[in-house]
């Protein structure tokens, strides 16, 4: 029992919002020591898991092309697009690049998109450009921007959790496998695991496809809120000319 | 036959290198500390090959992780002054250059796609040319590699040192934060060794009333969610939710279809992974990515679609399963 304490440590590490490293380091430790295991086998499983999780970190070798990319204006060139593409709004684009992220990842392609390899360099800046557009402002107030640049983030990530896991050969699928086959001896097939993921990301595509069309309405609030506030001497100027 | 081992020594080799660009930077106050850390990364990377093949033990890998946390975790690293180019010069870069500079971009998924499907299942003299498993993986690496000879043409660069120091400019700005994910991992390995899932699994036990399926059902997805909110990885509290619930309790008593109960429980953990900070890769990095001030904006405008989804897998496993 006295094992839990290390997710206590966790919990309290990041509820006084201590160096989320920090706060894993000593949790591992934690943990290892009142499960009674030595400390080299702790370093050992320390070692073992960097060893078989350096997949989660590769995506660092696409970070030189685009920074590249970026000096010479990549993120420019994406708002030229976007003006030019006057039918799409924020929450449409959004919409379809959800739908798109899920049909790549439910094809094993999850590794194509994400936050450095596309959410920043062309998805936030082309719904940033949408939004500009359809409120004719030339910049987006802070707090707009930040809420459009945030549900650009959110298509991506929905649309790889609830895609990827229809796909066979991905490592959640194959962690349950592996897993079943390794605590209790029993034989699951990935395919049975991937058709049960389908019905939850068709409910992933409804409800925050949905939302993301919905957020155009919600932008159209907020940016007649943010103009309201930002010119309200303007207005009264405007309407002292019409009255003379 | 191209080996996924090649390719994590070729991103160990570019934060190796990126760690000797952090090192001669003087602008950066924490240098030292910064060419430390990232170049731990690195040699950990490569080091972690004879790991997996069993030629050297795991415990100096484990001792360089905890060097790399204290790093990190007490404040050693930081940030140069980033070397790139103004507002104006990116303006007039794109005005000349215009829709070529997508090319590169676009090659990186086109390139990954095309390995993952089509080369994948070339073999010269029986041997795959890329390894089995990591077509997609490898994918991205030869696509990263083509996009940036691409892009060094398309811009007309002829020292790629530019985008190298480009590349750690990114990677300074997104800081220890990438390498959270993969800690997460190493906790996940550490809970299961040190028997936690067998813990909580005595403690529901006790507290859950027998033969309530829709009650056991909401505790193993709520269960899965929240553990994942507290450890930021669904991998991580699968092992623990699954020995306490999913397995002895729905599917060995209850009878519920395995397949149905495993494969949307880890979905109502993926639920947990929208609403929590401590999946630095999926929802700080990208706030940071994107330079947001607020870094919770990703999770905000996930949280409800969060809840939604976490209803709907309670219901499949509860209409479908049993």
């Amino acid at each position: 029992m006295i094992v839990l304490l290390g997710v206590l440590v966790v919990v309290l590490g990041f509820a006084t919002k201590r160096n989320p490293l920090l706060v894993v380091g000593v949790a591992g430790i934690v943990t290892g020591l009142l499960g009674k295991l030595s400390v080299s086998q702790i370093l050992a499983t320390f070692g073992n898991g960097f060893a078989s999780s350096r997949s989660v970190t590769i995506f660092a070798i696409t970070l030189p092309v685009i920074g590249l990319l970026e000096r010479n204006g990549l993120q420019a060139q994406a708002r030229k697009v976007i003006a030019r593409l006057s039918r799409l709004t924020t929450g449409r684009y959004l919409a379809l690049y959800l739908l798109l992220r899920q049909l790549t990842a439910a094809v094993g392609l999850s590794t194509i998109a994400g936050p450095a390899q596309t959410v920043r360099p062309m998805v936030g800046p082309m719904a940033e450009a949408a939004a500009e557009r359809r409120g004719k402002v030339a910049e987006l107030p802070d707090r707009v921007r930040e809420k459009v640049l945030s549900f650009s983030a959110s298509a991506d990530t929905v649309g790889l959790f609830f895609g990827e896991d229809c796909f066979l050969a991905v490592g959640s699928i194959l962690l349950i496998t592996s897993l079943v086959d390794a605590s209790y001896h029993v034989n699951l097939e990935p395919v049975q695991l991937a058709l049960w993921a389908i019905p939850i990301a068709a409910c992933a595509l409804v409800i925050h496809g949905a939302r993301l069309l919905w957020f155009d309405r919600r932008l159209d609030r907020e940016l007649a809120a943010a103009a309201a506030e930002a010119q309200p001497a303007a207005v009264t100027t405007t309407s002292e000319e019409t009255a003379r | 036959m191209i080996r996924a081992e090649w390719f994590y020594w070729l991103v160990g080799l570019i934060f190796v290198v990126m760690a000797g660009q952090m090192a001669v930077d003087r602008s950066n106050p924490k240098r030292w500390g910064s060419a430390a850390f990232w170049g731990l990364l690195g040699l950990g990377f490569g080091y972690s090959s004879f790991v997996v093949s069993g030629h050297a033990p795991a415990q100096p890998l484990g001792v360089a992780v905890l060097v790399m946390v204290c790093l990190a975790g007490f404040g050693f690293t930081g940030r140069g002054q980033q070397r790139t180019t103004s507002e104006e010069e990116r303006q007039r870069a794109s005005d000349r250059l215009g829709g070529k500079l997508f090319l590169p971009a676009l090659t990186i998924p086109v390139v990954a796609m095309v390995c993952a499907v089509l080369v994948k299942k070339v073999s010269i003299g029986g041997q795959p040319v890329l390894e089995k498993g990591s077509e997609t993986i490898l994918g991205l690496g030869i696509g990263a590699i083509i996009a940036l000879v691409v892009g060094l043409i398309v811009v007309k660069e002829r020292n790629p040192g530019v985008a190298l120091h480009a590349g750690r400019g990114m990677l300074e700005s997104m800081g220890w934060a990438l390498f959270l994910p993969q800690l997460l991992s190493i906790l996940g390995a550490v809970f299961t060794a040190a028997g936690v899932g067998d813990q909580v699994g005595k403690l529901v036990g006790h507290v859950l009333p027998h033969n309530d399926t829709f009650l056991a059902v909401v505790v193993y997805c709520v269960g899965m969610a929240l553990f994942t909110v507290i450890m930021g990885n669904a991998f991580a509290a699968f092992p623990v939710m699954t020995a306490a619930v999913g397995w002895p309790i729905l599917i060995q008593q209850m009878h519920g279809n395995a397949p149905c109960v495993l494969a949307v429980g880890m979905l109502a953990g993926f639920c947990g992974t929208l609403c929590t900070p401590m999946a630095a890769n999926f929802n700080i990095v990208p706030a940071a990515l994107l330079e947001l001030k607020d870094r919770y904006g990703p999770i905000k405008a996930q949280l409800p679609t969060a809840g939604g989804l976490l209803v709907c897998c309670v219901g499949t496993i509860s209409l479908f399963a049993f």
